[in-house]
């Protein structure tokens, strides 16, 4: 996955795409283009195979004849090895794509009586490289000819020479060579292909065997320099190029509900992030499984795929348990919705895990995967080497944004908040499960140790297993004691027989100030009545006495106006 | 370019092939050598092929021929393969298993095995 300026592309060597999956992106396109390439290793580390799908893809992927040199195995040994790969090389045989000349050396039969030179192997690739017009040639492996060929110093010059020959004919060519003591290859065939050099290794570690390639070297071009996993399967020989990932994935801010709505509501109301890692680690039982198939359900309903890796337990046995708690899995599995990778972690080495884990995400593309539970990868390397596998298929998930759930065991009695093989940091949510034994039972707990990047309760949750999923419950705490299941209940009743007392105390409370109210509002009424009273007599009174001195002043003038008074 | 050089055959035959790619010095010293070897060891007894590659190409990989000069012997049974250009003349006698006073018994009894 190198990214390569378009002027360095101008200038840099042409390449010959192998179509040997990862193989193509390490070396930054394929084999340096019309000059040897070695392909060094011990016995079984597939060297003839990589030499046959180079032939075999190069005829019917791209298009270009080969001719394959085969000193160890006749034609017909070779296409049987390889149809159980899925190549047809019988049929590119008869379609004059391919020629597969078997050249055989018997020591026994020879005699050398003097000087020779190695003419007839040039003639006889020669000839089978024009009658086909071929672009690519194997030669597999050509050490034979110094166990064949009494005179090294004879070998040796020719063999310069036909490396010399097969780039003046602007072939690429792969040549194999048996890995030696202290020597890439036992009879030093490096010192004479130098552009490009692929070491391929198996080794067996704790009885489990993992197959690397490695580029020792390339000249004129950038190429990944780790080793790399590498796997032969049904459909040949593919490179796990994962460790050149790096972190500039995009990253998204879409939300994926988990299934289970108290819990999105926990994780800031609306759930994972999209293309985010989740970790959910607890002890036995604690229902990680549950909580996982609980996403895969939810993921599967919205119509998307999920991808669910189990190294603990079979996928009938997933789908039996789960429709136990409401989880109608088989209904995803036989829409293609949901595919079940259930695999014993002992079968093969981390690497192998890895490399089989992206080949069926590349294939199956899903938008959420599983990984149930990564702890019994202890079984197969150490916690490093497990972390550094997880991180690769952290990037890799990143890169595709595909949703991850983790799920780890916690060995009863360590740590809670210590995952088993410490991948917390690669992770950006923790649910941790744990359950709390009180009064004679244990329950379910659930909390939220971390969710990067959102607001999250920070709130412990009782989860129950219904026959309709997965409930939160609100877990009672109090005085330093967690009350959960029928502690729960009790509290539960306590509580509500307490709110009862208080409310039936504030109604009798109510009441007597209501009386009280109603008393004083009388007396008020009784009290207003008098004072309009006493206010209308005193008005009263006042408007007599007017009229009276109203007449007592008519009365005088009349009596004026009768004396005749001045 | 076949050179046939064929006397009556007893019953023991020898039947030699040659296989050269054009004339070079190695090539025809090969030829001369061999000649020389027949005359002197297998006189009447001996039939010669040369075959060059250069113009026959395809013929190289019945015989699995690399080696240039090889000299094939194809009879009497088993097959021999001679590389070189036939120089050490003990050791092509060896190697053609070709004894200086050769004298077959009545036993003797070639198959001819065809290739």
């Amino acid at each position: 996955m190198q990214t390569q300026s378009p002027a360095k592309k101008l200038t840099g060597i042409a390449k010959c795409p192998t179509g040997i999956r990862g193989l193509d992106e390490i070396t930054d396109g394929g084999l340096p283009k019309g000059r040897p390439t070695l392909i060094c290793g011990a016995a079984g580390c597939g060297k003839t195979l990589l030499a046959t799908e180079f032939i075999v893809r190069g005829a019917s992927e791209f298009n270009e004849p080969g001719v394959f040199m085969a000193f160890e195995e006749t034609g017909k040994e070779l296409a049987d090895n390889v149809a159980s790969l899925g190549f047809d090389l019988a049929s590119l045989i008869r379609h004059k794509k391919v020629v597969v000349d078997h050249v055989r050396i018997e020591r026994s039969e020879i005699e050398e009586t003097g000087e020779y030179d190695l003419e007839g192997l040039f003639i006889r690739l020669g000839a089978a490289i024009d009658g086909i017009g071929a672009k690519r040639v194997v030669l597999d492996s050509i050490e034979e000819l110094f166990a064949g060929l009494p005179n090294q110093a004879i070998v040796r010059s020719e063999l310069r020479r036909l490396f010399l020959w097969l780039k003046d004919k602007g072939v690429t060519a792969v040549i194999t060579g048996e890995q030696g003591e202290k020597t890439l290859t036992r009879h030093g065939l490096e010192e004479y292909i130098s552009d490009c050099v692929i070491f391929l290794d198996h080794r067996v570690n704790n009885q489990i065997a993992t197959r690397r390639l490695r580029i020792v070297k390339y000249r004129g071009s950038a190429h990944g320099t780790n080793e790399y996993p590498t796997l032969i399967d049904q459909q040949g020989l593919s490179v796990l190029p994962i460790s050149s990932l790096g972190l500039n994935y995009p990253v998204s801010t879409e939300r994926v509900s988990s299934g289970i709505s108290r819990l999105d509501a926990m994780l800031g109301g609306k759930g994972y992030f999209k293309g985010s890692s989740i970790l959910i680690s607890g002890t036995a039982g604690s229902g990680k499984t549950s909580i996982a198939s609980a996403f895969a359900n939810s993921v599967c309903q919205r119509g998307g795929r999920c991808l669910y890796w189990s190294s603990e337990e079979s996928p009938g046995q997933i789908v039996r348990d789960m429709a136990s708690i409401g989880f109608d899995l088989d209904r995803h599995v036989r829409k293609n919705l949901l595919r079940f990778h259930s695999i014993r972690p002992t079968l093969y080495g981390l690497e192998n895990h890895l490399v089989v884990l992206h080949k069926m995400v590349t294939e199956f593309r899903p938008d959420a995967l599983i990984m149930d539970p990564i702890t019994n990868l202890t079984a197969v390397g150490n916690d490093e080497e497990i972390k550094g596998m997880l991180t690769r298929v952290i990037d890799f998930l990143k890169n595709e944004g595909i949703t991850a759930i983790f799920t780890s065991l916690t060995a009863g009695g360590t740590i809670l908040e210590q995952s088993e093989v410490g991948v917390s940091s690669l992770m950006d949510a923790w649910l941790l499960l744990s359950m709390v034994q009180s009064a004679s039972e244990r329950n379910r707990v659930l909390y939220l140790l971390k969710s990067r990047g959102m607001d999250h309760s920070n709130q412990m949750r009782e989860f129950v297993l219904t026959g309709n999923g997965i409930e939160l419950v609100d877990v009672y705490a109090g005085l330093g004691t967690v009350y959960t299941g029928a502690a729960r209940l009790s509290q539960k009743a306590r509580d509500e027989a307490d709110a009862l007392e208080r409310r039936q105390t504030e109604e009798r409370r109510q009441r007597d100030l209501d009386m009280e109210r109603r008393s004083l509002q009388a007396q008020l009424d009784a009290l207003q009545t008098r004072l309009a009273n006493i206010t209308a007599e005193q008005e009263l009174g006042l408007s007599l006495e007017k009229q009276r001195d109203d007449a007592g002043q008519r009365a005088e003038s009349q009596m004026a106006r009768a004396r005749k008074a001045d | 370019m076949s050179k046939r050089k064929a006397q009556q055959p007893e019953n023991d035959r020898w039947q030699l092939r040659l296989y050269v790619a054009g004339q070079t010095p190695k090539s025809i010293a090969a030829m001369s050598n061999l000649k020389r070897l027949c005359e002197t060891h297998l006189a009447g007894r001996y039939e010669i092929e040369v075959i060059d590659l250069l113009t026959n190409p395809k013929l190289a990989a019945g015989d699995q021929i690399l080696a240039i000069p090889t000299l094939v012997r194809t009879l009497p049974a088993p097959v021999k393969k001679i590389i070189g250009d036939l120089s050490d003349e003990v050791r092509t006698l060896v190697g053609l298993d070709v004894r200086p006073a050769f004298a077959p018994d009545a036993s003797w009894n070639p198959k001819v095995i065809a290739l």
